[in-house]
């Protein structure tokens, strides 16, 4: 029990993530409405989000852009530990604007769902497609 | 189906926690994921690209041919919205109900936006040019113009705003976009280099490393113009329901 408590707060950016991404689970699976699947969909993408950009922190380090860096130069001192993993930026920051458009797509394709069947509702849709 | 959900989702909740058991502290900087390939970005992207800005260079160099897809995918996501909501029959009413007719202008609001907009769309520009010595560059440059064009329909009305900037004129944006993006690979792969491989600009006088600099600020142009029209193209569609009548 005396090293639970480090062993928590060691990791304590997975479990924010964890939480939101069983929040979005949960979401996805249990709600009935289209739309808040649609918004727990979201919410599973930034604890993605939050996980990676989370991996790429070195404990002291800086955001990724070298410091005294303009202009050209041959040889400057550059410790990596001192910046942050700039891997995990360049992947999300592609993955949000990304995960804006198919988000446009997926509320697209629920205004054509409310134009065929009147509703968006999960258990109304299967009755108007038994009809 | 709620018990079933909160089965599945505490089963999936403690796989994680056990799996949490094997990951790196947060802060280790010696992590796997950061200690093999991101050193050699952090220690050479100057060097090659003379690019600060390490995420600008990996984004627009290195992973050139991802963002480039990255890019497509978002024409694609904009086409996709087009042809699902334009042109069609309608059983139901609309699920975005038209605005009630305007009892004359907003004179706050419109005259707030009239002295944002200039102001968003100069940042723009701005978080686009210094994308390579500060947090910026293309996805966020066109996300910001995006927003400008989307507070104008806001803020007067749809009709308004596209009477200034046409239906056709944001696709052939979101077509430019992408056509400078691979374009400038194109460009590469005719002067006898690789596929987006920006050393080969150095025919227009530039170093080698200033080459790959200028590339990059290229192919920004490109993300940004195709963000910006498909962000805007979006908001449009979603929200007259694709009649582009009255929005929200």
């Amino acid at each position: 029990m005396a090293d639970f408590l480090p062993y928590i707060v060691a990791k304590y950016n997975y479990w924010a993530a964890l939480v939101l991404l069983l929040i979005g689970l949960y979401g996805m699976i249990a709600k009935n409405n289209l739309l808040k699947k649609v918004i727990a969909m979201s919410i599973f993408q930034s604890a993605i989000i939050l996980f990676y950009v989370s991996m790429g922190d070195k404990k002291g380090s800086t955001i990724p852009i070298l410091l005294h860096g303009h202009g050209e130069h041959g040889a400057l001192a550059i410790d990596p530990s001192q910046y942050a993993n700039p891997l995990p930026h360049v992947l999300m920051l592609t993955a949000i604007v990304v995960g804006v458009s198919t988000l446009g797509v997926a509320l697209a394709v629920l205004q054509k769902i409310h134009r065929v069947h009147g509703t968006i509702e999960e258990d109304e849709i299967l009755e108007s497609i038994e009809e | 189906m709620k018990k079933i959900a909160l089965l599945i989702t505490l089963a999936v909740g403690a796989l994680l926690i056990l799996a949490a058991e094997d990951f790196p502290r947060w802060g280790d900087a010696h992590a796997p994921a950061n200690d093999y390939l991101s050193p050699y970005y952090i220690e050479k992207s100057l060097e090659e690209t003379a690019v600060p800005n390490i995420v600008t260079a990996v984004l627009a160099d290195y992973r050139g041919y991802d963002t480039m897809f990255e890019t497509t995918v978002i024409f694609c996501a904009g086409i996709t919205v087009l042809t699902l909501l334009r042109r069609t029959q309608r059983k139901a009413p609309k699920a975005v109900r038209p605005r009630p007719a305007r009892q004359g202008a907003d004179v706050i609001l419109q005259s707030a936006s009239r002295l944002l907009v200039p102001v968003m769309q100069i940042f723009a520009l701005y978080v686009l040019a210094l994308g390579h010595h500060s947090p910026g560059g293309g996805f966020q440059a066109g996300v910001i113009l995006g927003a400008s064009f989307i507070l104008l329909a806001l803020s007067y009305d749809l009709k308004t705003m596209l009477a200034r900037l046409s239906e056709n004129t944001l696709l052939r944006l979101s077509a430019l976009g992408v056509i400078i993006y691979a374009g400038i690979g194109a460009l590469c792969l005719l002067l006898g280099d690789n596929f987006l491989a920006y050393a080969a600009l150095k025919v227009f006088g530039f170093s080698e490393v200033m080459a790959h600099s200028h590339g990059i600020l290229g192919v920004e142009l490109g993300v940004a113009v195709t963000v910006m029209a498909i962000m805007f193209s979006l908001y449009v569609d979603l929200a007259s329901g694709g009649d582009l009548d009255e929005g929200l």
